[in-house]
């Protein structure tokens, strides 16, 4: 950009700058909406391998906190893990901040 | 129309003026709304991402897993159950699983030790077991050789006695790969050495990062597991909408039994990262805290010199719609600008990124975490719902007060002098 487009940038009108601004956000925003789309779909066979896997290992969790393993395998916890090293002791790992109980033990029977 | 769009123009060149008069307010207030914004569309791309990933991949979990409870904790399941279960009138298939965790002292991390489906189980009564990759280890038909010494192959890794395959976090995290030797500690202090005979794959991480493939006979050997107990059993039923039916009599033949079912284990991660749980919550009512001091600051009234200003445009001819009008402007330029810049940096973090930001807190206490990158699953829906959450109530609580200080007279503005 030249002495000439910073001049006309300078001289240009605030409303002019704004809607510059809000437009290159809605095109940007549009292309990341594209991007999206074309993500999943070239993403499917990765996503497919990994339903192979579960399916094949007969896996039931994701492992997103190996911390403990009531976190590792949260479908698979025991019913009591809020309580499960003695009574008084509470939930301390910090990714037990994050999840919530699986719903069966949430469910009142 | 071309005379309301000068008019809305000339408005906005006034407004962006008025806020650059301000310059340090108003670029703090603007990088604080930004700030929020980005928090929120991080946390809803990321948990509705993994929420969705989880449900494509988990869709083929067993459709029922048999624990067995004593005093409230998962403990081993004897080998005679399965032929319990079996009898039970819509059951297709049994099969046992062995597994387990290993904590591994030298990095501080935990294993999920497995054995693949039909690889050394001691009990595998499953009716179909094509959908897994057994190769038999000898040829011709010396079955009772080839029952003890089973393959398994992955990706070109063949699993015999005295190998394992490892997940990709495990590689990275020891440094190791094929065919190095990982020791453990079996469960009578002798020190097992294992051969590595593959990695699972990294694009799987999200699933197996800990995973330690073993064949069943090497389980039982570091674990000191007899051969009549298994770790659970899964259930596969004939009828797919009476699993509900099939469990609760699995529940009533052996009520010492915890069926889970598939069902349960897909709504588990559908509400795992639930708003209303945890440090959600605390991010949601940290983020709605902001915004009630942002609309408490605008509703609870204006400054002395927004309101004299206000009190100038009056007595030089702006009528109040003028005013209104310009004040709306103000909280659209502010919003508009925070919600574009904060979604589009939230997009990039998660997805491009890999949610730096979140790492730390979600890696918690583990040393060994997966690497993984979350397929971008944004629709226009999450847009607009993060829109009406963050641009919405701003704009509104600008115009509000505005409405009493604009329709006050103009003299009285101008004489206002305090706070």
């Amino acid at each position: 950009m030249g002495l000439r487009g910073f001049i006309r940038i300078a001289i240009m009108r605030n409303s002019s700058l704004f809607f510059i601004y809000i437009t290159s956000g809605v095109v940007l925003l549009s292309l990341l909406l594209v991007h999206a789309f074309f993500s999943e779909s070239a993403r499917q066979p990765v996503l497919e391998e990994k339903a192979m896997l579960v399916k094949m290992l007969k896996l039931t969790d994701l492992c997103l906190f190996t911390e403990a393993r009531y976190t590792r395998h949260l479908s698979q916890a025991d019913l009591n893990t809020a309580f499960q090293d003695h009574p008084m002791s509470l939930e301390h790992f910090p990714s037990g901040s994050f999840t919530q109980p699986p719903e069966s033990i949430r469910k009142f029977p | 129309m071309r005379h309301w769009i000068e008019k809305q123009r000339y408005i906005i060149d006034f407004t962006i003026s008025s806020l650059l008069r301000r310059k340090v307010k108003n670029f703090g207030l603007l990088a604080l709304y930004t700030l929020i914004v980005f928090i929120l569309a991080s946390t809803m791309f990321f948990t509705y991402s993994i929420k969705k990933e989880a449900s494509l991949i988990l869709k083929g979990t067993p459709e029922i897993i048999v624990q067995k409870i004593v005093a409230g904790r998962h403990d081993l399941l004897p080998v005679s159950y399965i032929d319990i279960i079996k009898k039970i009138r819509g059951v297709a298939a049994v099969e046992s699983r062995l597994w387990g965790y290993y904590y591994d002292g030298l990095v501080s991390a935990n294993y999920t030790l497995l054995t693949p489906p039909g690889n050394g189980s001691s009990a595998d009564h499953s009716k179909s077991s094509a959908k897994t990759t057994v190769v038999e280890s000898e040829s011709g038909g010396q079955q009772q050789a080839d029952k003890s010494k089973p393959l398994f192959e992955l990706g070109g890794a063949v699993l015999e006695p005295g190998t394992i395959i490892i997940g990709n976090g495990i590689a990275r995290l020891r440094d190791i790969g094929k065919d190095d030797y990982m020791p453990f500690r079996a469960f009578d202090g002798n020190v097992l050495n294992f051969r590595i005979a593959g990695t699972l794959s990294s694009q799987s991480e999200l699933v197996s990062s800990d995973l330690i493939l073993i064949t069943g006979e090497d389980f039982k050997k570091l674990f000191g597991i007899d051969n009549n107990y298994v770790t659970d059993v899964t259930v596969a039923v004939n009828n797919p909408s009476e699993i509900d039916m099939v469990a609760s009599k699995i529940r009533k033949v052996l009520p010492e039994a915890r069926p889970i079912s598939r069902v349960e284990i897909l709504r588990t991660y559908d509400s795992i990262f639930n708003w209303r749980g945890g440090m959600m919550i605390v991010i949601f009512s940290a983020a709605v805290l902001a915004f009630v001091i942002f609309a408490w600051d605008k509703a609870s009234g204006l400054s002395a010199g927004e309101r004299r200003e206000i009190g100038i445009l009056k007595a030089v001819g702006w009528e109040t719609s003028d005013v209104i009008q310009m004040k709306f402007w103000e909280g659209a330029v502010i919003s508009l600008t925070a919600f574009f810049t904060g979604v589009i940096l939230a997009y990039v973090h998660v997805f491009f990124t890999g949610s730096i930001v979140f790492g730390p807190a979600l890696k918690g206490w583990s040393n060994l975490y997966p690497n993984f990158e979350l397929t971008p699953f944004v629709n226009l829906e999450q847009l607009t719902t993060l829109f009406f959450l963050t641009v919405v109530p701003y704009t509104v609580a600008t115009i509000v007060p505005i409405w009493r200080a604009a329709t006050i007279d103009p003299d009285s503005a101008m004489r206002f002098t305090g706070e």
